[in-house]
């Protein structure tokens, strides 16, 4: 997983509430049994007129130049700014992978659904939560040009103009984020605390370890 | 202090906690199903591991799955690809799979509690936001992403921060016509999409205590509609009388052992919840969504909402937005909406009991002449065996419905059926983002009867008055 640090970029504003996970990478693009190549098809049915399929070349698709990573002064940025609940529906963790893919690293909203703010750690892919006055600020300033410098290790971020906002972590998604570190590595430094817990648990539940006759 | 349904079984799972509150919980059972589980496979395959407890796991390919022709195979070859893989997987890694043509084949949230893979007290984990349903049966389960599919597999544990514990309590009794999806349709209504989130729901009051599991199963199932990543129900008689002699539910001695502790899974009277929400189930009559988010439903009786009355903007652009999108105007009433296609099916109303009643509404009635095409997806093998030899094919055949093979369906339109753009379907499914069911489709919430009122008469009407 690509360690993050600090990152200053060109913010793209997505001004919509409740934004599923539908929405980020619809239901044809998870038959891939691949964890990348989602880029292309990320908000699909909002970045294209035509309906997209797994694999096809997306330079001939119908654009729909209303949206906003189709306008050439916000396409490249990599921290997106949205709105309350970003992240609900599915737990399909190709909607961390798609935008991970496209280049966003930064996800800013006053409220995230919890599989996929859970899912975005996996993935390198910070999401930052303000206050709904900080979003409602961003929303109004932004424009072509307008970049943050988003700082894991401090927990800010700073605007244009110098004013830093402050956001909550918890300290171990920290530093995972910070080191890029494999969870299941880490989980298994702890492998025989897991044993020991095991071995009573089963004492005290042993019908939830008879081996099942016939399955 | 007492503890809560949810706080009993996070204890008794908990392995560490890290001075940030970040916790090693235990994970006693884990479904998997075809989408989310490829990549987690491929993690342990270059990681050279093995999973740490093979029979904890039960797979199941239910995403993809064709509903007719099943015995031509799956023609789409990427579908056919990720079905393939599952199986493939499941061999190398030596984890139990009922393959396409087992007749216990079906969607894993149906299969899970009907062979007694799902037990109270449990944490159960699924690559699947829908794994809520499990915790009708007083099973701490949710949706987890393919990186934790991994986890688990490697671990058996997953790291957590706690939720905060929210009591959802329907006290009095549901008028007839009145079901289990109507009350979390209403439920989800008061509290909105995301008024759960951060919280474990415990679902309860006398409303709760008089639903079947099956019933359980529906309300539990939609917490993550509210938001919620877990819902659970106490268990009681009704819990234990489902439960008894299910193919993998302990038997004899064991039995005796598991009902005394699980006897205990219920939240102590002088337990604390963080929030409560109450609500009259004698007040909920049958719900319909109107728009793109399940928290934009409205009673049967109701109209289309005018967004000129909402004062927060977002929310105000979120209903235009959703108004446009599902072709509707402000002040149309719900039963005026004609409807192209009917489904019935999914992981929340595709179980036995959903069928009776949906059968027990069409009997000897036709589908209206407009509806393009009404659909019956059982949720399991069994599931589909138990309704034909009770009839209700016969009945929803002869009605103008299609009676097909289990699997998940146009909950989610992985597989052939869809909608096409522009139609508009009742559905008994859980979600009605754009183009959730099909590109451009549009698509209604509601109850198996409900649904099947509306494919009589072509548009929604109240099964009440039906």
């Amino acid at each position: 997983m690509q360690p993050f640090e600090r990152i200053t970029s060109q913010v793209i504003p997505l001004d919509r509430a409740n934004v599923d996970t539908d929405a980020i990478i619809p239901k044809q693009f998870l038959k891939s049994i691949r964890r990348t190549g989602f880029g292309p098809f990320l908000f699909d049915e909002w970045r294209y007129f035509d309906r997209g399929e797994p694999d096809m070349d997306c330079s001939n698709r119908q654009v729909n130049p209303d949206f906003v990573l189709n306008k050439p002064e916000f396409k490249d940025g990599q921290i997106l700014l949205t709105r309350e609940n970003f992240g609900c529906g599915s737990s399909r963790e190709h909607a961390p992978w798609a935008l991970s893919d496209y280049g966003i690293r930064v996800i800013i909203a006053p409220s995230f659904a919890d599989i996929f703010y859970n899912n975005c750690f996996k993935n390198g892919l910070l999401p930052v939560v303000l206050s709904a006055e900080e979003i409602d600020t961003l929303f109004e300033e932004v424009g072509p040009g307008y970049q943050l410098t988003v700082d894991l290790k401090n927990q800010t971020i700073t605007k244009p103009d110098g004013t830093q906002y402050h956001f909550e972590i918890d300290s171990s998604r920290k530093e995972r984020l910070i080191e890029g570190l494999d969870d299941i590595a880490l989980t298994l430094k702890f492998a025989d605390e897991i044993r020991r817990f095991e071995d009573r648990y089963r004492q005290r539940m042993p019908w939830l370890f008879s081996e099942p006759a016939s399955l | 202090m007492g503890k809560t349904l949810y706080d009993k079984i996070w204890d008794n799972h908990l392995i560490r906690t890290e001075p940030d509150g970040t916790s090693l919980i235990y994970i006693d059972r884990q479904l998997i199903h075809e989408v989310t589980s490829p990549q987690a496979f491929e993690g342990l395959r270059l990681a050279g591991r093995k999973p740490w407890r093979s029979k904890a796991n039960l797979a199941v390919a239910d995403h993809n799955v064709p509903t007719k022709n099943r015995d031509l195979g799956i023609t789409d070859p990427v579908s056919r690809l990720q079905v393939a893989t599952l199986e493939k997987n499941c061999a190398e890694f030596d984890i139990p799979v009922f393959s396409m043509d087992d007749a216990r084949q079906g969607i894993v949230h149906v299969v899970g509690p009907e062979i007694g893979f799902t037990q109270p007290g449990t944490t159960m984990v699924c690559g699947d936001s829908h794994t809520s349903t499990h915790g009708a049966l007083g099973a701490l389960a949710f949706g987890v992403g393919t990186s934790e599919v991994e986890h688990v597999l490697a671990t058996q544990c997953l790291w957590m921060k706690k939720a905060k514990n929210m009591l959802v309590s329907v006290e009095g009794q549901v008028g007839e016509g009145v079901t289990a999806k109507d009350i979390v349709l209403a439920i989800i209504g008061k509290i909105g999409t995301a008024g759960g989130t951060g919280y474990t729901i415990e679902f309860a009051g006398s409303a709760i205590r008089a639903l079947s599991v099956e019933g359980r199963m529906t309300v539990c199932n939609m917490a993550i509609e509210a938001g919620a990543r877990s819902g659970l129900v106490a268990v009681d008689d009704t819990t234990l009388q489902y439960l008894h002699g299910r193919p993998l539910t302990p038997k004899g001695e064991l039995w005796e052992q598991a009902i005394e502790n699980w006897r205990q899974l219920h939240s102590d009277t002088d337990a604390q919840f963080d929030r409560v929400v109450e609500l009259d189930a004698s007040q909920i009559k049958p719900q319909v969504t109107w728009g793109t988010s399940p928290e934009m439903v409205v009673p049967v009786d109701g109209t289309v909402p005018d967004p000129a009355q909402e004062k927060d903007p977002v929310k105000r652009k979120s209903l235009e937005r959703a108004l446009e999108y599902m072709a509707l105007r402000p002040g149309m009433p719900i039963q005026s909406i004609q409807l192209d296609k009917v489904f019935i099916g999914s992981c929340t109303n595709s179980r036995i009991e959903d069928l009776r009643a949906a059968a027990a509404v069409i009997k000897g009635r036709k589908i209206a002449s407009t509806i393009k095409l009404a659909m019956v997806v059982p949720g399991s093998g069994q599931v589909k065996q138990q309704a034909e030899a009770e009839g209700l094919d016969r009945i929803f055949v002869e009605a103008g419905f299609e009676w097909r093979d289990p699997g998940c369906s146009m909950c989610l339109a992985m597989n052939a059926d869809r909608l096409e753009p522009g139609e508009r379907c009742a559905s008994t499914s859980n979600r009605n983002f754009e183009g959730r069911q099909g590109f451009g489709g549009r698509t209604h919430l509601v109850s198996p009867a409900m649904a099947v009122a509306a494919a009589i008469s072509g548009h929604f009407v109240d099964v009440r008055n039906f």
